[in-house]
């Protein structure tokens, strides 16, 4: 076949949408000249032209173009710090749901306990969450996730909740700024995962306003009003 | 399919029997994301035809034996609901549906980027909820566009469409009267952007000059509903987004 496939291109999927060169594109679509461009995330070189491959705006960031994709699932990359829910314990290893197509697989090994063979589920059983860090993934996308690391831990307290992978720099901002004003105005512990998955805990009035941030995220994340709205939520809860 | 001689399917003026012109679709309507719980959704009304097509994935293929180490599976399941034509049809899989559903997969195979999910499986849910022919060019149609809303990378967005032949004459998109008693059915599954055919069938008899004929009148009712595809996926996010692009 005459097309090769995109280099895998920056890890920084912005999904802000902010800036007038954005453009909302559909597969097939052609986004410019192959000629002199590169191609990133979401594009495909085909023949003279360089087309889109997923639903999504269109940018241009130093010379090259790549798609913002509206949907799309969680690819997971090592050094992700994911959320997981253990899905089936074996004697020396846990298979974790990780909002992707495959379950990471956290061996006893990288896991923070001594535990004896065959004991892995007094640590941590079916439907127990995990806060992890994805330690390999190969080319078949086998996952080796692991609990080693600071703050990795399994996570007894608090809510989960679930966002859009591409909402998750929206709720996150710019260089965290926005999750820094939601941790001031709730009074919680927020982690926003990799894999969209979002933990909250602190005080039921706090948690209460994050489930409201959160409903707002799904709903509007895509919207221009988006973050007036916000600041108007934590406006509101300032004030309150 | 060798025609129904007393049959007539052309009036004394030329036009169809439902007063469309030889070179005339039937109505097209298309909408994206109509379906929460799907990955991505579609919902497409091709003259009286309805399909809903759900999608979801890419996820772990099972049972195991379907995977493959070096790409994604595409899993289609073609129904027609029991009420969806004027004699019941007995719910669940039969001969045609299997097949429906395996040339479905195939055609769509050619546009997704399989490649990117190794070991995995994109499920596709066609439902055709009424039936008035051409009812797996409407299904592939509506699978494109909830692969597309379900974020899965494509090459381009394939679109069904079919020709054939009544009295003689190449007509497009052929409804039921039509397709039981004309003569000939050439159902395609189009890349617009390229003109590439991703899927063919034929029944009955055509000429080379009818077949060139019918090519025609596909690729141009391709890039007609190709242009509806896009329209449905870009107002869906355009009202998300507050109107702004």
């Amino acid at each position: 076949m005459g097309w090769r496939v995109a280099r895998i291109g920056d890890k920084e999927m912005s999904g802000a949408n902010e800036g007038a060169e954005l453009r909302l594109v559909t597969p097939g679509e052609a986004i410019g000249a192959s000629s002199g461009a590169r191609a990133g995330t979401g594009t495909l070189i085909m023949g003279d032209k360089l087309i889109a491959t997923r639903v999504g705006w269109a940018k241009e960031n130093n010379g090259v173009t790549s798609v913002d994709p509206i949907h799309a699932a969680y690819m997971p990359r090592s050094g992700d710090l994911v959320i997981g829910v253990v899905e089936s314990v074996r004697n020396n290893l846990w298979f974790a749901d990780v909002n992707g197509p495959f379950n990471g697989l956290l061996p006893m090994s990288l896991a923070p306990w001594k535990v004896e063979f065959g004991a892995a589920r007094e640590q941590m059983d079916i439907g127990d969450v995990m806060l992890a860090r994805v330690q390999e993934v190969d080319e078949a996308h086998n996952i080796v996730l692991t609990m080693k690391g600071v703050g990795l831990r399994r996570l007894k307290e608090g809510i989960m909740s679930e966002i859009s992978m591409n909402h998750i720099s929206r709720l996150r901002g710019d260089a965290d700024s926005t999750l820094r004003q939601l941790k001031e105005a709730s009074d919680c512990r927020i982690i926003v995962a990799e894999n969209g998955r979002v933990w909250v805990d602190g005080e039921t009035d706090g948690i209460a306003f994050m489930r409201t941030v959160l409903d707002l995220v799904r709903n509007e994340g895509h919207m221009a009003t988006f973050n007036a709205s916000l600041e108007a939520l934590i406006e509101n809860r300032r004030n309150a | 399919m060798g025609g129904y001689g007393d049959v007539k399917l052309l009036r004394e003026d030329g036009l169809r029997l439902d007063g469309r012109k030889v070179d005339e679709m039937r109505e097209v309507e298309i909408e994206a994301g109509i379906l929460p719980a799907a990955d991505g959704s579609a919902w497409v009304k091709h003259g009286l035809n309805v399909a809903v097509c759900a999608v979801y994935g890419p996820m772990e293929a099972h049972p195991r034996k379907i995977q493959r180490q070096d790409r994604a599976v595409i899993d289609v399941r073609y129904n027609m609901a029991p009420f969806s034509t004027s004699d019941r049809i007995r719910p669940g899989y039969n001969r045609r549906s299997r097949e429906i559903s395996k040339v479905t997969a195939e055609a769509l195979e050619s546009v997704v980027l399989v490649e990117r999910f190794p070991r995995s499986k994109i499920r596709v849910e066609i439902e055709i909820l009424a039936a008035e022919a051409g009812t797996r060019c409407v299904g592939i149609t509506a699978a494109a566009v909830a692969l597309a809303d379900a974020g899965i990378p494509m090459r381009d967005m394939i679109v069904g469409v079919a020709s054939g032949k009544i009295e003689d004459t190449v007509v497009l998109d052929l409804d039921k009267a039509e397709d039981n008693y004309g003569q000939a059915d050439l159902p395609m599954g189009i890349l617009p952007t390229t003109g590439e055919i991703a899927f063919l069938q034929m029944d009955g008899d055509l000429s080379v000059d009818e077949y060139n004929t019918c090519m025609e009148y596909n690729l141009k009712a391709a890039r007609e509903i190709h242009e509806l595809m896009v329209d449905a996926l870009k107002r869906r996010y355009m009202e998300k987004n507050g109107g702004e692009a």
